[in-house]
């Protein structure tokens, strides 16, 4: 991202016009940039060309690499014809040189590399060429700060240097030169050719997988949307007379899409869970709203199960007789012992006189925890609500 | 309860003045008609640019706030206005009962904490007992922050204020009956001090909650996965 962002002051970016120019507006584009004459620039050009065609050359290159200006949208047939003149003054260029530099041998294959890259170049997008400039930085700087990039790249020139040693040790210099530059330029040839296509196929493969995980997940949504909470919408339409019935379906919904969404509440043999789904069942049966907060957390066992029973038993005498919409449960848990207090803000009784039918206190909860050598004291009086505390020793 | 020198304008005269944040337009009308003739709702916000304007141009009293907006969520809003304007305070209110969130947004600096299923009048009552510079823990938030200064959690502690770092006895008495359900005055008469005294012991836990180095707090509450 860096490069791409220029300063905007005094010098005028490097951009290609694409009003005034008379071939590609390589030479209006560095007059520009340059604080100079167009005609001195094209003159120039001009006059390079004469030295084994480097003018056009520099040209050509130019061409290729600077862009038009962002928002100027260039005529698709100039941009076409555009390539061609480019084809033909590199070709033009080649012609020129061929007599000069054949016995060189590394001159074709090179220009050909050369202009197979600018093409790569120009036909990437600008996001892409940022995304390789910020590669090859990368790629580069890694190998002073990571250990594993240095690695690599102590490895690979090696690996290059082990190769050339080999070739030119085994066959002599000139036989392996050819041989070499041919496969070099067939491989660099299908490379560069292929090499736009290949990176397009990759990213649309990885697009496409990506595309098909979001919508296997819209479908599971959807799906489960449609199993639970539409039914529950139309239940609650059906039951709009009876606020109870809503507060219990709604209260239902909730805690079904807390566990969906969250994973909280799923029995995993704890105690804080088992008592959240005491809770829970209290509250479907009965329509009434239970708050359970819960610090610490033990895995169960008799004494918890026991611990956990009796709250249940706390809870549904809470709901029966207390006249209450909500009751508030709080549960701690330690190593040492768990308590758990269930308190609800309704009528209240008298705890001396519990009466004949109320067999659930005595029997349930009082009983069932001394068993386990537990406590449970209650605490109620007429009109002020009822707190049931329940504690075991673990 | 109503005591002017550390009220901010607007609740001297017994309405405090309230803006809603919440992306919720359905919930924010449902808030406004169980609130609205209890409080002056002076201002409504569906974002966090929209809730950082709104508060800087009303200056209420009460922000009612919630967690999760879509463009950064509550702490944003805290995190932005709370300098300018530090008279503002924020009870934060969230559907989602996530420890992290919870957490999160009270340490940015809300004075409070409840779920969005309370009722009419725990809601009118909370407002209230923040505009007069109380804080309200929800018993959630008593149980989360209970839960997080337990002892003999979490690996070795980086401790910078030791102080800080955890509650006293008496605090974790009036913790554990504000998770229990108690109410400010039930907790007085339960443990045989002032209401003012629970309200000191309250703001104080808070500004542990805030303050605290404890450095498992943070992760604590984003390990935390609790309904």
């Amino acid at each position: 991202m860096t490069t791409s962002t220029a300063p905007e002051m005094g010098i005028p970016r490097l951009y290609r016009p694409v009003h005034g120019r008379w071939i590609g507006g390589v030479a209006a584009a560095l007059a520009d940039h340059l604080g100079l004459s167009r005609s001195v620039v094209r003159l120039a050009f001009v006059l390079l060309s004469f030295s084994a065609g480097l003018g056009l050359l520099l040209y050509g290159a130019f061409w290729i690499v600077v862009r038009t200006p962002p928002g100027e949208v260039e005529n698709s047939r100039r941009a076409a014809a555009e390539y061609l003149v480019a084809l033909v003054s590199g070709v033009l260029v080649l012609l020129i040189n061929v007599n000069a530099l054949s016995r060189g041998g590394w001159f074709v294959p090179s220009v050909l590399a050369c202009f197979g890259g600018a093409l790569i170049w120009r036909q990437a997008s600008e996001t892409e060429r940022d995304r390789w400039r910020r590669l090859s930085r990368n790629s580069l700087a890694a190998g002073a700060f990571d250990r594993v990039g240095l690695l690599r790249l102590v490895a690979g020139v090696a690996l290059v240097l082990a190769g050339a040693i080999f070739v030119v040790g085994k066959a002599g210099f000139s036989a392996a030169g050819v041989v070499l530059v041919a496969m070099l330029v067939t491989v660099g040839g299908l490379a560069l050719i292929t090499g736009p296509w290949w990176l397009k196929l990759v990213r649309e493969l990885s697009e496409e997988r990506r595309e098909r995980i979001r919508s296997e997940e819209r479908a599971e949504i959807a799906a489960h949307l449609h199993d639970s909470v539409l039914q529950t919408l139309a239940l609650i339409q059906r039951n709009a007379a009876s606020p109870r019935e809503v507060a219990r379906l709604a209260r239902i919904q909730e805690r079904e899409l807390r566990i969906k969404l969250y994973g909280a509440g799923v029995p995993n043999g704890q105690f804080g869970a088992a008592l959240q789904a005491a809770a829970a069942e209290v509250e479907d049966t009965y329509a009434i709203t239970i708050d359970v907060v819960a610090v610490g957390d033990h895995a169960l066992n008799a004494r918890l199960d026991a611990l956990v029973a009796a709250a249940r038993e706390a809870m549904v005498n809470s709901a029966k007789h207390a006249e209450v919409t909500s009751v508030s449960v709080y549960a701690e848990a330690s190593e040492a012992e768990a308590s758990v207090y269930v308190r609800d803000r309704g009528v209240g009784f008298d705890p001396e006189h519990i009466e004949g039918d109320r067999q659930g206190v005595r029997g349930s909860i009082v009983g069932r925890l001394h068993r386990q050598r537990g406590t449970a004291t209650i605490k109620s009086r007429p009109g002020e609500g009822t707190e049931v505390e329940l504690r075991v020793q673990l | 309860m109503t005591d002017a020198t550390h009220s901010p304008s607007g609740s001297s005269a017994g309405r405090p003045t309230v803006v809603l944040v919440d992306d919720h337009g359905m919930f924010r009308a449902g808030v406004r008609a169980e609130i609205g003739d209890a409080v002056d709702i002076v201002g409504e916000a569906a974002t966090v640019a929209e809730a950082i304007a709104t508060i800087r141009h009303t200056r209420p009293a009460v922000v009612l706030l919630d967690v999760h907006l879509p463009d950064g969520g509550g702490p944003a809003v805290v995190a932005a206005v709370l300098p300018e304007a530090p008279e503002t305070r924020f009870l934060a209110l969230s559907v989602s009962d996530a420890a992290e969130d919870v957490i999160s947004v009270i340490r940015a600096g809300a004075r409070g904490y409840v779920t969005k299923t309370i009722s009419g009048a725990d809601l009118r009552d909370a407002i209230r007992r923040v505009a007069d510079g109380d804080v309200v823990f929800s018993p959630r938030l008593a149980g989360f922050v209970l839960d997080a200064f337990r002892d003999g959690e979490g690996g070795p502690r980086a401790v910078v204020d030791p102080e800080l770092d955890q509650l006293t006895p008496r605090e974790q008495e009036v913790l554990r009956l504000l998770a229990r359900g108690y109410s400010y005055r039930e907790i007085g008469a339960e443990l045989f001090i002032s209401i003012k005294t629970v309200e000191t012991h309250a703001s104080n836990v808070l500004r542990k909650l805030q303050l605290s180095s404890r450095h498992q707090l943070t992760r604590w509450a984003a390990d935390r996965r609790l309904v």
